[in-house]
């Protein structure tokens, strides 16, 4: 059972209200959580339930507005700027609904930006070998596919042999078919490296991939399933 | 190489006509800067040469006759180090095949020895011939504007003897860096030159055998000049002393200095102008390049990028900019410089150049611009490193657009949606938009100062030689002359009329402040010179006190009604007291001005005038001209014509190669704001622009939303431009205030013209590159990438 693994995160009274415009939004209200070395979470919930935000703080891309986050024992919502950078540049891999791509780097480049500054990272061409690019690393963004583009993201996050893989709406601009491939690509890093690794989606389905399903809903933990067994990404249909 | 290095290649050579605009910005502000800098200093370091290797005097005194013994007198007057006599004679040249009348100035050199100060630069030839009496060195200026080369002869009126001599060498000296005639205001080398002969063949000439009528001194201190003038003055008085004086009020360094203060000025305000223009719009444009890229620095912070490395990355290709122009920039000014100072070279005749880069004035240009666009970039870092990266790389929310003045005052029914976006996105930003408005406004400012001084020049001229000094010719006489003078003008071939006057060389003091100048006398009611008021209407002379011109009241702070001390520097020297009646507007040269009878009244002398204005018919003039050569008592006579000529020559010579820089700098500085602008704005809105593409705006509707923003802001931007334009104008014509002339602020129409043209085609050359640019805007790519 998971619980008996490691734990990687613990989070407590997680809050996050920010301002948009004119308003203050209430992201968070109260959220309390552990995560474990090695299992495939997917956070699932309608847009505004605070899923994004919950998946920023844990990347270290955003701090709570109150209550505790831990990594490994270490309290990340009192990091300065300079931790929480070292944190994100050592330990997180991200990917982004929208790639994030640097439009002015090639595929080899865009994994290479992040492997430079990495203590020990896989080749870049190794990283895009693992996500069935190895005939793409010469083409810069605007020549790939949006497949092609978030599967770079993905070795990308990878690349850095991170301990945690977090992916926000990974496949929500992508088709059917190439998602699936982008989540086959995503579930082998998490069995095969043992990557920790926490996917956002609104789509129900991904959820069956997953070891545990964390539904969010209004900035609250609505309820966790545990799923006995996980689907295979090509079992999918949506 | 690096990732993130071949990102900054990548990026720079796609935004590669951006950054050229960038860089010519640079390139210009720091042009000018080194330009102007490398020639001020090139100047000064020359002069400080010449002067000091050609041993330029330090004290010059004038007498009427004194026998060479008293040298042994002035020589034991403390604090002085080195004396050399000389006789010094005004004559009459003539020059085959040339008719107008020429006047020089005769000056002595030892026989025996090179003189011991104001050496001669020998050019050409060689030095006097001790036993010959007919050889003569003539100044270089007057030997090339007459093509006279050693071995050539020219007449010279001595004494009212006429003698021929014989050219054996031409040569610069620093006492006549500036040659010109007493009175002129401006050089004319072809009717007024200096010549140097032989000491013992002068003397034979002018009848100073074993006296001399001028003196030079060295001092082991210029500190000891002022005891040493009152020691000589006393020495020399009963010698018929004019007043010994010093290097302040020796005409050749008064001028120069007054040049080098408007050569400083220049070098001081362009380059300050320029640099400072191009420095801000560098801040601006770079904080603006770097805001575009937030999505950028957020996705680079959340891989691990620390905000040290992403500063250092965007610094890299802000610097690569910086020093790819500022090196261009010093290139190109040193170039310019190098021109410019020959320019001045010539204009100056200094007999060599001592022209070179000095590490303050790169290094300046170095740092500012360094400094502007580290500052840039560190404003635009600051606000995206305050984002969190998850923030950063969010799209913006949406901005808060509001109906505009405009619609909430109910006239949204004249506007289009288009117009009603461009209002509401200036409206939005008005900082941008006005940061957008002062860049251009900047641009359009600075085309103006390289061209208003024409006009300018012109308004003076006019006002001088139009309105005051109206005559034909004006002589000047060798001495203070009877009335009796007249009869013989007044009898002269042509001469339709004649106005006389009386200039007397005196130092007028009030309180602590003093200055050297001449006292005018002139007759009441005369036609030929006319004074002006304020408003350029008629002054008549009060039949008492002085009236003096605006520039001289100023420098003397004095006012109508205060008492001035006047201490006349011939004759028998009185020191008399008059009252300031009231001031002239004179654009050129500074003068005292009294009625004549007045004035001959004050020196308690007869009626006695120095010289006259003549009107004269043109078909007469060659015969006039002869016949006034052939009078002795004529010392001089100029040309108003000849003198409007001189004028705008020099200015010409030093002006034009200057202004035309500055002109051309200030356009490429106006083009790269603009082009700037639109690029930014093009690359901040084209997501924007392509979405309304897609919704059925036609290319030329979306064009128009941009471009129609850029060109209000244009227009919003000239009247602004036309502000600070003049109040630059106002700042150099403040500063460039002289005893030689004072520019008056006046901006022709057509300056602003041209400045309004500048920005108004810079627009039009943005817009439609840009055009170019929205023809091509990929819809579907730039609705994907979510920046």
């Amino acid at each position: 059972m998971t619980d008996h693994r490691d734990r990687v995160f613990l989070a407590r009274g997680l809050t996050k209200i920010y301002p948009m415009g004119e308003i203050q939004v209430q992201a968070l209200r109260g959220v309390d959580l552990e995560l474990f070395a090695g299992e495939f979470v997917v956070l699932l919930g309608p847009s505004g339930s605070g899923k994004s935000t919950l998946l920023n703080i844990l990347g270290g891309l955003d701090s709570p507005s109150s209550g505790a986050m831990q990594y490994g024992g270490r309290d990340l919502s009192v990091y300065d700027d300079a931790e929480l950078t070292r944190y994100r540049r050592e330990h997180v891999g991200f990917v982004f609904q929208f790639y994030n791509l640097i439009p002015s780097l090639t595929a080899r480049e865009n994994v290479a930006l992040v492997t430079e500054i990495a203590r020990n990272p896989l080749p870049p061409e190794e990283a895009l070998t693992l996500v069935g690019l190895a005939d793409r690393l010469d083409h810069f963004p605007a020549q790939l596919s949006g497949g092609e583009q978030q599967r770079v993201a993905i070795a990308r996050a990878v690349a850095k042999r991170p301990e945690v893989l977090l992916c926000d709406e990974p496949t929500g601009a992508l088709d059917v078919q190439t998602g699936v491939l982008v989540l086959a690509v995503i579930d082998r890093v998490n069995r095969e490296l043992g990557t920790t690794t926490v996917v956002i989606t609104h789509n129900a389905a991904i959820a069956a991939m997953a070891d545990r399903v964390i539904h969010l809903s209004n900035g609250l933990i609505a309820r966790i399933d545990h799923n006995a067994q996980r689907q295979a990404p090509h079992e999918i249909v949506w | 190489m690096r990732a993130l290095d071949r990102k900054l290649w990548r990026e720079l050579w796609q935004m590669k006509g951006q950054a050229i605009a960038i860089a010519l910005v640079i390139i210009s502000g720091v042009a000018i800067h080194i330009m102007f800098g490398a020639t001020l200093d090139a100047l000064r370091q020359t002069r400080a040469r010449y002067y000091q290797e050609y041993r330029f005097a330090d004290v010059f005194a004038s007498l009427k006759r004194a026998p060479e013994s008293l040298q042994a007198r002035i020589a034991a007057i403390p604090g002085i180090v080195e004396v050399e006599t000389r006789v010094v004679a005004g004559v009459n040249l003539e020059v085959a095949g040339f008719t107008e009348p020429i006047t020089g100035r005769l000056i002595s050199i030892p026989d025996t020895r090179e003189p011991r100060l104001n050496r001669l630069y020998l050019r050409q030839g060689r030095l006097t011939a001790a036993d010959r009496n007919d050889e003569v060195i003539v100044s270089e200026a007057f030997a090339e504007a007459h093509r006279l080369e050693p071995g050539a002869k020219l007449r010279v009126v001595i004494n009212g003897r006429r003698q021929a001599l014989t050219i054996v060498g031409t040569a610069l000296s620093p006492e006549y860096i500036h040659q010109m005639r007493p009175g002129s205001i401006f050089p004319d080398y072809r009717r007024y030159g200096v010549l140097w002969m032989g000491r013992r063949a002068l003397g034979a000439a002018y009848g100073m055998e074993g006296a001399f009528n001028d003196v030079v001194m060295g001092l082991a201190n210029a500190h000891a000049a002022p005891k040493v003038i009152d020691e000589l003055d006393r020495l020399l008085t009963p010698y018929g002393g004019l007043g010994a004086h010093d290097r302040e009020d020796q005409s050749s360094h008064r001028f120069l200095t007054e040049e080098f203060r408007q050569i400083t000025l220049s070098a001081t305000l362009f380059p300050t102008i320029f640099l400072g223009v191009a420095v801000f719009l560098l801040n601006v444009v770079v904080s603006r390049l770097i805001g575009m890229q937030r999505d950028q620095i957020g996705t680079l912070k959340a891989f691990g990028y620390g905000n040290g490395a992403v500063a250092l990355h965007y610094l890299k290709l802000v610097l690569l900019i910086v020093l790819v122009g500022v090196a261009v920039g010093i290139g190109i000014g040193a170039w310019l410089g190098q021109l410019l100072a020959a320019l001045y070279m010539d204009f100056f005749r200094f007999p060599f150049l001592d022209y070179r880069l000095t590490l303050p004035l790169v290094l300046g240009a170095l740092l500012l611009n360094l400094g502007a666009a580290v500052a840039g970039t560190a404003f635009a870092l600051r606000a995206a490193f305050a984002l969190r990266p998850a923030e950063a790389m969010r799209p913006e929310p949406p901005a808060r657009y509001r109906a505009t003045v405009v619609e909430r005052l109910g006239l949204q029914k004249w506007l289009s949606q288009p117009n009603r976006m461009i209002l509401r996105h200036i409206e939005r930003r008005p900082f941008k938009s006005l940061l957008t408005v002062l860049g251009i406004a900047l641009g359009c400012g600075i085309t103006m100062v390289g061209r208003f001084q024409e006009a300018t020049i012109n308004h003076m001229v006019d006002v001088h030689y139009k309105l005051s000094q109206r005559e034909d010719l004006a002589v000047t006489f060798v001495e203070p002359t009877s009335w009796r003078a007249i009869g013989s003008l007044d009898s002269l071939p042509g001469v339709e009329r004649v106005e006389v006057y009386r200039a007397v060389p005196v130092r007028l003091r009030f309180e602590q402040r003093s200055h050297r100048t001449t006292l005018k006398g002139v007759p009441s009611g005369g036609d030929l010179q006319r004074l002006l008021d304020a408003d350029l209407r008629l002054l008549t002379l009060p039949a008492d006190g002085v009236v003096l011109t605006d520039y001289l009241g100023q420098l003397l702070g004095v006012r109508p009604g205060d008492r001035l001390i006047v201490e006349v520097l011939e004759g028998g020297r009185p020191v008399r007291e008059v009252t300031v009646a009231g001031l002239v507007k004179e654009y050129l040269g500074v003068a005292g001005y009294m009625d004549l009878a007045g004035l001959n009244r004050l020196l308690r002398e007869g009626p006695a005038i120095s010289g006259a204005y003549l009107a004269v018919d043109d078909r007469d003039r060659p015969e006039l001209y002869r016949r006034l050569g052939e009078i002795p008592r004529i010392a001089g006579t100029a040309i108003r014509e000849q003198e409007i000529r001189n004028f705008h020559q020099t200015m010409e010579q030093t002006m034009l190669f200057f202004t035309f820089i500055a002109t051309l700098f200030a356009v490429i500085i106006a083009f790269g704001v603009i082009y700037n602008s639109t690029r930014i704005a093009l690359t901040e809105r084209s997501r924007e622009l392509a979405s309304l593409r897609v919704l059925g705006f036609t290319r030329g509707e979306i064009s128009y939303i941009l471009l129609g923003e850029l060109g209000l802001l244009a227009l919003l931007a000239i009247p602004l431009g036309f502000g600070i334009g003049r109040a630059i104008c106002a700042v150099f014509v403040n500063g460039a205030q002289s005893e030689l002339y004072r520019i008056p602020l006046i901006i022709h129409p057509s300056t602003y013209a041209f400045a309004a043209t500048v920005v108004l085609i810079s627009a039009l050359l943005s817009g439609l590159l840009a055009r170019r640019k929205l023809d091509r805007l990929d819809l579907i790519a730039v609705l994907k990438t979510r920046d």
